[in-house]
């Protein structure tokens, strides 16, 4: 018992390092009053060393904590990605100038910022449905604050009352779900479930109610249609930084939680052929695959087309990210290794362009003071630089080659061909057609149009430009040399057994 | 019909709470669309907890779910404490900047 409870310790490191990061936020900041970038120094060190305890993590695959975590390579795979999230995220409050009339709190973003990271890091490993209910709220309370964070705004104090409202109702939904699912299987361990589930239960309805309602909790998460609502007025509300990371990471941690839960109770591993059709166990009554694969095609079709008419970029962007979150989804309707493992190659690459997309939006609104993109006219010439880097970052949201983006929807599309979906890869396909012509759009209002007469060139202090430098650097290299990519994405999954 | 109904009243088991939770949960749900006051609302939001709570009770006292149904029923009062003092504090903040608390009078985000 104390044996198995001293090795889970060795094996929780990075949590414990994230926990006494938010300590020392809190108390760095009673010391520290009136130096604003002491509590962002702090949690950016704690992601560091809860970075490097996690890269030693790398390769190992055991249940911690009498089996309520994992520690496995796709669950380590996800913490990475959510702790590189971070500490962009982190930079980019500290260049912001949207927290500069906050200083005097900035103790308190930080801290919710490491509690939220908190509950990432634990829901990409969660293997117990209470863990699960509850990194999902640890994740959504602090959110919830931090989108309403700068509260003189009326935007951002109308985001975070749209944003506490959703939140709630839907993690309420998904609980009930969970009670639901708990009672039915008599477990609360996503193998014992799965065991309870394959030895025949006598309520199948249930068991699928169940599937839905908790499908409702994570789409809102993910923010897919018919879940999506909220993101749009929440990302134009929140600042910048947060906007970002809940279009990034909340979504990957989501997506993991996701995965997780299909892969490990839901699916009938008997019944999955070679080319990755998947069953849940009773499928007869609702075939899952198919609807999961709609609610990847309505998000691909309703956040493509009605980013078209928007011309807020924080809004637009929003509108992105329900449109890619869809895409990330097709990698779910095909749980083969080849699916699985593209979703998590999209992640990747999603991180780095997303990143990078709303960063130069920062910069922009931070020197001209706009978020429309009609006023986005000229900039390209009065910032040559930031214009450049978000046009690649555009171009590779859009999905072309060379660039990231490229080669995350060539992977995607290509597993869903080989698993015979043709009709999701089509919409997939005209859709990211149609996004094309939004992205570009912010491209031509930025290059094609001459500034107004007098306006001077933009100054950005040599930190942004080292930040974009380092984002678009993965951006563009991963659209050419890959593999690496690929193998480690590859690895990260052997463990659930996919074909 | 009376004589019916009052044996399968008079020795309540399962049945009997879940269709009680999920009464509870209608009605949360209704309160969450049909309410335009924001504290309605979330007393909306409270009632869709609870009735999960109730379930997990019932389970844990009618299944083979051992006690486990309850610890989980005591994490999410906790977690349901957590969420309501923070939406209060949102909903306080939303009081001063727009001088009302009602939905449909806070309409500036829209597109």
């Amino acid at each position: 018992m104390v044996e198995q409870i001293l090795h889970s310790i060795s094996q929780f490191y990075p949590e414990i390092i994230i926990v006494l990061t938010l300590c020392a936020i809190i108390i760095g900041d009673l010391f520290a009053k009136g130096n604003s970038n002491s509590a962002g120094l702090i949690m950016l060190d704690g992601l560091i060393l809860a970075g490097i305890a996690t890269l030693f993590q790398i390769g190992t695959n055991e249940a911690v904590f009498h089996e309520v975590l994992a520690v496995d390579p796709f669950a380590v795979f996800l913490k990475i990605l959510v702790i590189l999230a971070a500490v962009f995220v982190v930079l980019f409050s500290m260049n912001s100038s949207e927290l500069k009339e906050y200083q005097s709190r900035t103790g308190e973003f930080y801290m919710l910022l490491s509690g939220m990271v908190l509950g990432m890091l634990l829901m990409v490993g969660a293997t117990n449905l209470l863990l699960m209910y509850l990194v999902f709220e640890i994740t959504s309370i602090s959110s919830y604050v931090l989108v309403g964070f700068t509260k003189k705004s009326r935007r951002s104090s109308e985001s975070s009352m749209k944003y506490i409202i959703f939140g709630a109702v839907s993690s309420g939904i998904m609980l009930y779900g969970l009670s639901l699912l708990i009672g039915v299987t008599g477990a609360t361990d996503i193998f014992a479930v799965n065991a309870a589930l394959n030895a025949g239960i006598s309520q199948p309805v249930i068991f699928n109610l169940s599937v839905a309602m908790i499908l409702v909790g994570l789409g809102f998460k993910i923010a897919v249609v018919p879940f999506h609502f909220w993101a749009p007025d929440i990302y134009e509300g929140a600042t910048f930084s947060i906007a970002a990371i809940l279009a990034v990471a909340s979504k990957i941690a989501a997506l993991g939680l996701l995965v997780r839960l299909f892969t490990v109770s839901f699916i009938d591993i008997g019944t999955m052929s070679e080319s990755g059709v998947w069953q849940t166990i009773f499928t007869d009554d609702v075939p899952w695959d198919i609807v999961i694969g709609i609610m990847a095609a309505l998000a691909m079709i309703v956040g493509n087309l009605t980013a078209l008419m928007q011309d807020n970029i924080k809004r637009m962007l929003a509108y992105s990210s329900i449109a890619h979150a869809g895409y990330i989804l097709m990698g779910v309707v095909i749980f083969s290794e080849q699916g699985v493992s593209s979703i998590l190659v999209y992640t990747f690459i999603y991180l780095f362009m997303n990143l990078g997309a709303f960063y130069t939006a920062m910069l922009f609104s931070d020197s001209f003071h706009t978020e429309s993109i009609e006023e986005y006219k000229g900039l390209g010439h009065r910032a040559p630089m930031e214009g450049i880097a978000m046009t690649i970052f555009l171009v590779s949201l859009t999905g072309l080659p060379p660039t990231g983006g490229f080669i995350a929807k060539l992977y995607i599309f290509g597993a869903a061909v080989s698993a015979g979906w043709i009709w999701l890869v089509a919409i997939a396909g005209i859709t990211t057609v149609i996004s094309l012509y939004y992205y570009i759009r912010v491209v031509r209002n930025m290059f094609l149009y001459n500034p107004d007469e007098g306006a001077s060139r933009a100054k950005f202090n040599i930190r942004s430009k080292v930040m974009l430098g380092v984002l678009l650097v993965p951006t563009l290299l991963l659209g050419v040399y890959f593999t690496p990519l690929v193998e480690f994405a590859k690895q990260s999954i052997v463990i659930f057994g996919l074909k | 019909m009376e004589l019916m109904i009052t044996p399968w009243l008079a020795e309540p088991g399962l049945v009997h709470f879940l269709i009680v939770s999920a009464l509870l949960l209608s009605l949360g749900l209704m309160a969450v669309l049909s309410r335009r006051n924001v504290i309605m609302v979330l007393m909306g939001v409270e009632l869709i907890l609870n009735s999960a709570n109730i379930n997990l009770i019932a389970f844990s006292r009618y299944t083979s779910l051992s006690l486990e149904g309850q610890m989980i029923a005591l994490f999410v009062i906790i977690i349901a404490a957590a969420e309501a003092a923070v939406a209060l504090a949102i909903v306080l903040n939303m009081y001063s900047r727009f001088n009302t608390v009602h939905l449909d009078e806070i309409d500036s985000l829209k597109g």
